[in-house]
């Protein structure tokens, strides 16, 4: 009896959510719908469907990769973002295993100002930064990969700490006893361990570095570069008004990736997502 | 070992620490010294006290600013993490489909903010369109309409937190209040609830922070419009550094400002809930 009502009970849940699923996805249906219909319909019947004289085709597509240079943003999106985060993971652990191995005060001091960093928000240090970038002639894409890592350090940095603490020092004690150097016992021994860890940093900082604006916005020489958010901020700013068409072509094309790297990373970034959470 | 690994330093701690300096160290020193300048770019700045901080509070759009962010994370907030935590509760009572539920409902959080403000721009003054009105009539527009897609954004997010956070109660605990007579009110409000605050703790920071740091979100859906009443903290930063010449300083030493209300909402949040969590 108690057991059939909670069936019921749990069905009915079923069915809300399903529901409420739908609903959630609709935003970005309404865009595709969108992008193959004709641009003066966009903003006046949002909701119809596209047909008939409404319907464009693929046209929309190729207008918002002509006028924002979308192939090439995707480029240089997925180069600063797969170099950065390689380069975060690859430094950020070395220095987060010296500075939790090694104990005096500069590894402290470090220690700490990546902790402070964590909370200094963006537009704090964004002026600055975008000059100083500017007189080190950091202004393309290899330079980003040097301000990211330098932005994201903190959080790295911290995450790495967090786990080093918890590896037991006997293992890299008789591992260097046999000889090995610092850099055989910290590749062969330390970075296989904390693999679930740099997985986790991974998937926080691709999800910060492909989706950010205004750092690359602010330092990028932009006659020459995008990334993929200015391609599409850049639809607004550069028009008079905006061309819907190309808008929503742009968006779908933009979503996309994103879609793909979700369905085959999907259990990865939930744990990272979860590792990262309770870590921060 | 210590000695031996102390040799390295060049080669583990040092590139972090370079583009530490670069991206984080020296911009924020610059930055807390230009909030004392007059300036144009960092090369001809002069000193001239604390001039720009008074000018801070008899710009009007600062304050309005302040305020309107300040309503607009209260509101997120408390209705982010109220929804995640109930849907995350009716997610773990093992109904049919939870993991599609879940993986649909996380999936807006990797969509980066600019793009997400143009999603919702096309839905919402869709709907808005009916009542011949669009999101930029008034600032409460604007404002329900951040609301709204920060709510698709980050519900999924703190929902995963809060599921993990959920199965880690031991089930023995909730059985002990069963067996004692606690009905489910009582459950939820005396082992849920408390067993929850590492999670609770964690979600209140992110959604506190992130809601007093949006920036993407404000930009592309509404741009601050009409006339400056949308807009939050960050976007008035931008807009008083890189749209009022002359005002660069004025633009920093808001940053100042900004930075010290984030990080004094971080530690007083941080010491305030940490304070509750019940040991384990």
């Amino acid at each position: 009896m108690m057991s059939e009502k909670k069936n019921q009970f749990n069905n009915t849940l079923t069915i809300i959510f399903s529901v409420l699923s739908v609903l959630y996805v609709y935003p970005i249906f309404l865009v595709l719908l969108n992008s193959f219909k004709k641009k003066a319909y966009i903003s006046r019947q949002p909701f119809s469907i596209p047909q008939g004289k409404t319907f464009v085709g693929i046209e929309n597509y190729i207008n918002g990769i002509e006028k924002t240079g979308l192939i090439q943003a995707a480029m240089v999106s997925a180069f600063v973002t797969v170099c950065s985060v390689l380069v975060i993971i690859l430094c950020t652990s070395m220095c987060a295993w010296y500075i939790i191995r090694v104990k005096n005060k500069i590894t402290s001091t470090i220690y700490y100002l990546c902790l402070f960093s964590m909370i200094v928000p963006f537009q704090m240090v964004m002026f600055p930064l975008s000059k100083i970038a500017n007189m080190l002639h950091l202004s393309n894409p290899v330079g980003l990969i040097v301000l990211y890592l330098g932005f994201g350090a903190g959080l790295s940095v911290f995450m790495f700490t967090g786990f080093v603490k918890s590896i037991p020092l006997e293992i890299e004690e008789a591992a260097m006893i046999d000889g090995c150097t610092p850099i055989q016992t910290f590749f062969g021994i330390v970075m296989p361990i904390m693999r679930p860890t740099c997985i986790t940093v991974a998937i926080l900082q691709t999800m910060w570095i492909w989706n950010d604006y205004l750092l690359p916005y602010l330092t990028l020489d932009l006659r020459k570069w995008k990334t993929i958010p200015i391609a599409v901020q850049y639809l607004k700013g550069g028009y008079g008004s905006v061309d819907m068409g190309a808008m929503m072509g742009v968006l779908v094309l933009s979503i996309i990736p994103i879609i793909i790297f979700y369905a085959f990373c999907q259990r990865y970034i939930i744990e990272g997502v979860v590792a990262g959470a309770v870590k921060g | 070992m210590e000695k031996a690994i102390k040799r390295y330093f060049p080669v583990f701690v040092l590139p972090t620490l370079l583009a530490f300096t670069i991206g984080f160290i020296a911009p924020f020193i610059v930055g807390i010294y230009l909030s004392f300048c007059k300036f144009t770019t960092i090369v001809d700045a002069r000193f001239i006290g604390t001039d720009n901080y008074g000018k801070i509070f008899t710009d009007g759009t600062f304050v309005h600013s302040l305020w309107y962010t300040t309503m607009f994370t209260i509101v997120t907030v408390i209705l982010i993490n109220f929804l995640a935590f109930v849907v995350a509760m009716m997610l773990t009572r093992k109904i049919k489909g939870t993991n599609v539920f879940r993986t649909i409902f996380f999936m807006p959080n990797l969509i980066g903010g600019i793009v997400l403000g143009y999603i919702w721009n096309l839905l919402l003054n869709g709907v808005l369109a009916i009542w011949d009105k669009t999101l930029t009539y008034s600032s409460t527009y604007g404002f329900w309409g951040l609301v709204i897609l920060l709510l698709w954004q980050q519900v999924g997010y703190m929902m995963i937190i809060y599921i993990a956070g959920i199965q880690n109660i031991p089930g023995d605990l909730l059985e002990a209040a069963r067996i004692d007579g606690a009905d489910n009110w009582q459950q939820l409000r005396y082992v849920t609830i408390p067993m929850l605050m590492p999670s609770i703790t964690v979600c209140t920071f992110l959604t506190l922070t992130n809601g007093f740091k949006l920036f993407d979100q404000n930009l592309a859906l509404t741009n601050g419009e009409p006339s400056n009443m949308s807009e939050m903290l960050a976007l008035n930063i931008f807009t008083t550094f890189y749209g009022r010449p002359g005002w660069e300083g004025v633009g920093q030493a808001k940053a100042v400002v900004f930075f010290i209300i984030v990080g004094a909402i971080a530690i007083t949040q941080n010491v305030l809930t940490r304070s509750k969590e019940v040991q384990q």
